[in-house]
């Protein structure tokens, strides 16, 4: 739908986009994911047409888009701010895109009240955008972008604008929206939330370069370098170093001064450093109380035991979140889950630990040069 | 704190008592004036009398308002079509340099406008710099007649009154958020549509306002037709300085000076309104 090749993009010989090579697939709901300033709203923008490559082209349906204008481009984008007409009522900033392309009049007030009732806004065709509250302006965003029917719909950060309730609500009504359309979305945020709850896959970016792309599973659980891994979510880097090959793919490594085993996919050598990514939720704790000293990890994740120290507890619902120092002064972020049975904590500051986590759910990195 | 309200108090008082004294008094004087009667020996008399203003309803009074109107007009539109390219060129310059553009537009100002209207006539005389540069360049084999037609009355009255309205259609265009018109030309409309649907109406209180600035003085400009057009036709401003200057009849004099100030008022109330009424509507 959306090929991107070798695209690169420079401000006055500074690099905005590097070497950006992409494949958007027909109807995919895809999210470029990225801090502020990583080149993700140039790379909307190159689609939308605002923006000329550097090198490279950009590609849509197969046709090299190089020098087609905005208005001739098969594609709406819904901007940050909305950038409603203030000028105009709902219904006119809807119509827009139609009357532009001389459809017929009864024909364009069929298609706008279609829009207006699909993004619930039925009733206020007569407003104009001041006159609603921001919720209501990003509908009319969205709805004058979807009724002109494009191949490809961009949007640039729409729902940053909104507090956090509507802005979930949003997310589920975009994501519906776009099952209903069947419209390639191409999304633009800094949430990462957001990125994994709505998109079919998600690009990674930093400083002009992608990172990574994959579905929001293998963002999470198999990111590929640090940086991802930090990005998204909550996370504990463990240094380590290999010690020996024991099996296939399995490794036995000193890690944070404890001998543990590790699972990598990757050929590691004997003696590398390597960085193990745990996630909060993938530990579990075990308290080493003085009844019963040698109170024991279960089974499955028996392989690694680091030794610390509790020293917050941060309660959050559903889950509390536990600061572990170990005993050379790594800290380590543990996430519980209440337990079904009792809803006491299993621990508290001051408690002596062990943690462990299940065998193959650490990701090992070598060191990046 | 309170030096400062002293201060401000200070500030603002004085330039409520200059107003006052030097425009609120010789103004009311002239309303006044304008019921008076003409007198033989003083210049007016007193007494109360409507025949001043009874006087201005003939033909010719008409002829001249309509004529001063058109002129106006003319001058407005004109400036509409060679200020707003130039306000766009300015809103749209590099922020470094609009500073320096403004400037320029503003310099004329610290010429007294009188004087550059007779420079105008060293530009546009038969021996001026427009007909030697044009006969030098053989673009032209004898020279243009510039002077004493309309075409010489516009160019004035175009170049005097050109800031007032570039400045106002400036800050109307920089209101404007460039997102809108990438909207636009998302949403399929290419730069002359998105012109006419979004800028345009966008702009609109800073095209009323402009065309106001310029309409209103152009109607009192009397020195500008004089000068430059030779004072072929008669317009309100010569009038109402005839009444005073040459024909020494003040009451008329007055009574055509207030009727012209009450018109004028009409129209910006009228604009006042105009722009509550779109305000409201294009609140952000």
């Amino acid at each position: 739908m959306v090929t991107l090749a070798g695209v690169t993009k420079q401000y006055n010989g500074h690099p905005a986009l590097v070497d950006i090579s992409l494949t958007v697939a027909d109807g995919e709901f895809l999210s470029l994911l990225g801090p502020s300033g990583c080149g993700k709203t140039t790379l909307l923008r190159l689609i939308g047409g605002f923006e000329r490559c550097t090198k490279g082209s950009v590609l849509i349906d197969g046709r090299d888009t190089d020098g087609v204008p905005p208005e001739r481009r098969a594609v709406n984008t819904v901007f940050q701010n909305y950038a409603l007409f203030p000028h105009m009522t709902v219904f006119d900033n809807v119509a827009f895109g139609l009357r532009m392309a001389n459809r017929p009049r009864d024909e364009i007030a069929a298609a706008v009240n279609g829009a207006l009732d699909l993004v619930q806004l039925h009733g206020m065709a007569a407003r104009r955008p001041a006159e609603l509250s921001g919720g209501q302006q990003q509908r009319v965003a969205i709805a004058r972008a979807i009724v002109n029917k494009p191949r490809v719909l961009l949007l640039d950060e729409p729902l940053s604008a909104l507090d956090h309730r509507l802005r979930k609500q949003m997310q589920k009504e975009l994501k519906q929206l776009q099952r209903t359309l069947g419209i390639t979305f191409i999304l633009v945020t800094h949430d990462q939330d957001e990125a994994f709850a709505m998109s079919d896959r998600v690009v990674v970016m930093q400083q002009g370069r992608i990172e990574q792309i994959g579905s929001p599973r293998e963002i999470y659980e198999e990111p590929v370098n640090l940086y991802v891994a930090r990005f998204v979510g909550d996370i504990n880097v463990l240094a380590g170093v290999i010690r020996e090959k024991i099996g296939p793919n399995l490794y036995t490594a000193l890690v944070e001064g404890v001998t543990v085993q590790l699972r990598s996919d990757r050929p590691l050598s004997l003696a590398q450093p390597v960085y193990i990514l745990l996630r909060p939720e993938d530990f579990r704790l075990a308290v080493e109380d003085a009844a019963t000293p040698a109170r024991e990890l279960p089974g499955t994740i028996r392989h690694a035991g680091l030794k610390g120290t509790v020293r917050r507890i941060f309660y959050h619902g559903a889950t509390y979140d536990v600061e572990v120092s170990l005993e050379n002064g790594t800290r380590i972020q543990v996430t519980e889950f209440f337990d079904e049975d009792s809803d006491t904590l299993s621990c508290t500051p001051g408690d002596r630990v062990t943690l462990g986590w299940h065998e193959g759910w650490e990701v090992v990195l070598p060191h990046e040069e | 704190m309170k030096n400062n309200t002293l201060f401000r108090r200070l500030l603002i008082g004085a330039t409520w008592a200059w107003m006052a004294l030097l425009a609120l008094v010789p103004y009311l004087m002239l309303v006044g004036a304008s019921f008076f009667e003409r007198g033989t020996d003083t210049l007016v008399r007193p007494g109360l009398t409507l025949s001043n203003y009874l006087h201005l309803l003939s033909p010719t009074v008409f002829t001249m308002a309509a004529d001063s109107v058109a002129l106006a007009a003319v001058a407005a539109l004109l400036c509409l079509l060679v200020g707003y390219p130039f306000a766009a060129i300015l809103a749209h310059a590099p922020a470094r340099i609009q500073p320096l553009l403004l400037l320029l537009v503003m310099i004329p100002f610290w010429t007294n406008s009188l004087i550059r209207t007779y420079a105008l006539v060293m530009l546009l005389k038969a021996d001026g710099v427009v007909n030697s540069l044009l006969l030098h360049a053989g673009l032209i084999a004898e020279p243009l007649r510039l002077m004493y037609t309309p075409v010489a009355v516009f160019i004035g009255l175009v170049y005097t009154l050109l800031p007032f309205m570039i400045l106002p259609l400036y800050a109307a265009l920089k209101t404007v958020d460039p997102q809108l018109l990438e909207a636009g030309r998302d949403l399929g409309a290419g730069r002359v549509r998105n012109f006419l649907h979004i800028t345009v109406p966008l702009t609109m209180p800073g095209i009323i306002a402009g065309t106001m600035l310029v309409f209103l003085p152009a109607l009192g400009m009397f020195y500008i037709a004089d000068i430059l057009g030779g004072a072929r036709t008669m317009l309100v401003g010569n009038y109402i300085r005839d009444q005073f200057l040459v024909f020494r009849d003040i009451p008329t004099g007055s009574a055509a000076s207030v009727t012209m100030t009450v018109a004028m008022g009409l129209l910006l109330v009228l604009h006042h309104l105009a722009r509550r009424r779109s305000g409201k509507e294009m609140l952000p």
